[in-house]
């Protein structure tokens, strides 16, 4: 039975364009913290099909040697001057004491 | 200052040094509103942003206002730089002073449509998959993205940080150049800077503008196929038109091939959502921003906070959350910086045989207002010219080739790396013909 459900999956992955649903545009909304209304979802379920369907393309570039000529920078650590408390928290929705003020954690 | 097009969010100024002498001495400038200004508000012409006063100047403003530019304003924009026709604006569209009922391109669209409009003499833009160079096509100015390094991206507001740099959009190629030079250089505040004068072959008292002679003589220009193929006859038809000018004032022509550039553009959204999603999470209404009058808990706070980005960067930030889940990661975030390195060696080889690579810019005329909005991903494809130069890190200038039916038409000069000389000379000599 599990053998037959597998092979199934497996086929469906492989001819069909990376489908989306709208549980899943649901999922990845609430792993980005985005909050989106019902119009959203639907329009977004639809595009991302197309859009994700696009992006196969890529199934077909070669492996690529990636030579990233990368060095570090590095500086002394130094005090500099930087934004003062109130420059930093000048545009902050809420303070308090001179700090930021998040929304409550539970 | 009639504002006739929506080219700015905000008009207010900042006084450029006077005592300052030089070409930009007395210029006025048009500031992309995704780049910090002290004391002027910063929108990215989104919501999330609408109040945001900065409390420090980027770079490049202070680099300019020192030269003696003033800054005039800031210009309208696509949503944190993520669209190709400044309509995902939140402040709404710019229109194309070449032609009110057509998009002036994006995401800079405001910048190049001040210019165009003789609203400032040089405007500001940030160029992440194309969005100086687009707009200058469209509007009929002339728009640089400089290599990646060699100009501070401190105090630009991020979208995706390993492909942008801002660039200068200007009436003319010497202008454009001239304010290139002031911008360029290294910076403490950005570690990705580069000091021209340390990389081998370049000319430490060398002078963009300067490059800006005409001379073609001697170059040699490649052609891809690749970048051709697909594009707009009319617009094919002007760029080729503009190439046999430069063959006619002694440039040679070889036909090159990029095959990698057909999976750019893919490769290119891959890596700017997924950078996207990374970016804008630090938009969660706590230090500056909007923040929703949530009673709930940390989590639905922040969800409810992010409402108000608009749906292109909520798309955006969604496909990029996708591209780097478990499960995803390996399949579109890992082939993508494949695709990335091999645009490189691409573009490697063919300056191995020439000196520049020209095509199109856009491989369309400007859409009309409205045309592309709810299809993103048509919108996506017309960035198939401008996206492999980001991937590649290179700098790349777009110039006026002519118009078709009425309707401005830019050629793309691609140089290799801190080849900023070559493309301005070469594009000086079309604008010239």
């Amino acid at each position: 039975m599990s053998d037959t459900s597998e092979s199934t999956d497996d086929a469906g992955g492989d001819d069909a364009a990376p489908a989306v649903d709208a549980d899943e545009v649901r999922h990845v909304a609430e792993l980005a913290r985005v909050r989106l209304d019902d119009e959203e979802v639907a329009a977004f379920t639809d595009q991302f099909g197309d859009i994700l369907d696009s992006f196969e393309a890529l199934d077909e570039v070669p492996e690529t040697d990636r030579e990233e000529d990368l060095i570090n920078v590095m500086r002394e650590d130094e005090i500099e001057e930087g934004l003062t408390q109130e420059e930093a928290l000048s545009n902050a929705a809420e303070t308090e004491d001179g700090f930021f003020v998040g929304p409550k954690v539970s | 200052m009639a504002d006739d097009h929506n080219a700015f969010i905000t008009e207010a100024t900042i006084d450029g040094d006077a005592d300052a002498d030089g070409p930009l001495a007395d210029a006025t400038v048009a500031v992309k509103d995704n780049i910090s200004t002290a004391g002027i508000r910063t929108t990215c012409g989104s919501e999330m942003l609408a109040d945001y006063v900065p409390p420090y100047s980027a770079t490049v403003v202070d680099r300019l206002t020192d030269a003696g530019a003033t800054v005039v304003g800031k210009t309208n924009m696509d949503e944190f730089g993520m669209g190709t026709t400044t309509e995902t604006s939140a402040f709404g569209p710019t229109r194309n002073p070449a032609d009110p009922e057509r998009v002036p391109g994006g995401s800079s669209g405001g910048s190049a449509a001040a210019v165009a409009a003789g609203e400032a003499d040089v405007a500001l833009g940030s160029d992440t998959g194309g969005s100086v160079r687009c707009p200058a096509a469209f509007c009929g100015v002339v728009g640089i993205k400089p290599t990646y390094g060699l100009v501070s991206r401190y105090g630009l507001i991020a979208y995706a940080n390993s492909l942008e740099q801002i660039g200068p959009i200007a009436g003319t190629v010497e202008e454009a150049a001239a304010a290139l030079d002031v911008i360029a250089g290294p910076d403490p505040n950005d570690g990705t800077t580069r000091d021209v004068s340390e990389i081998d072959g370049a000319d430490p008292d060398g002078s963009y503008a300067a490059a800006a002679d005409g001379d073609v003589d001697g170059l040699t220009i490649g052609i891809p196929a690749e970048l051709f193929d697909g594009a707009d006859e009319r617009v094919v038809e002007t760029v080729e038109a503009a190439i046999a000018d430069l063959e006619a004032r002694g440039a040679e022509t070889a036909e090159i091939s990029l095959p990698s550039v057909e999976h750019a553009v893919q490769a290119y959204y891959v890596i700017a959502m997924a950078e996207a999603s990374s970016n804008l999470a630090r938009f969660d209404g706590v230090r500056y921003g909007h923040r929703s009058e949530s009673d709930g808990n940390w989590n639905e706070s922040f969800a409810e906070t992010r409402e108000a980005f608009g749906p292109e960067v909520k798309r955006r930030i969604l496909l990029g959350t996708y591209a780097l889940s478990a499960g995803y990661h390996d399949k579109y975030y890992e082939k993508a910086q494949d695709a990335r390195a091999w645009v490189r060696q691409d573009f490697d080889e063919a300056f191995e045989a020439v000196d520049v690579i020209a095509s199109p810019t856009m491989p369309v005329l400007p859409f009309e207002l409205g045309e592309s909005l709810e299809d993103p991903l048509r919108m996506y494809l017309a960035d198939a010219n401008t996206t492999p130069v980001n991937l590649a890190n290179l700098p790349a200038i777009s110039v006026p080739a002519g118009e078709a039916d009425g309707l401005p038409v830019g050629l793309q000069l691609v140089g290799p790396k801190f080849g900023e000389e070559t493309v301005i000379r070469a594009a000086s000599a079309v604008e010239e013909r």
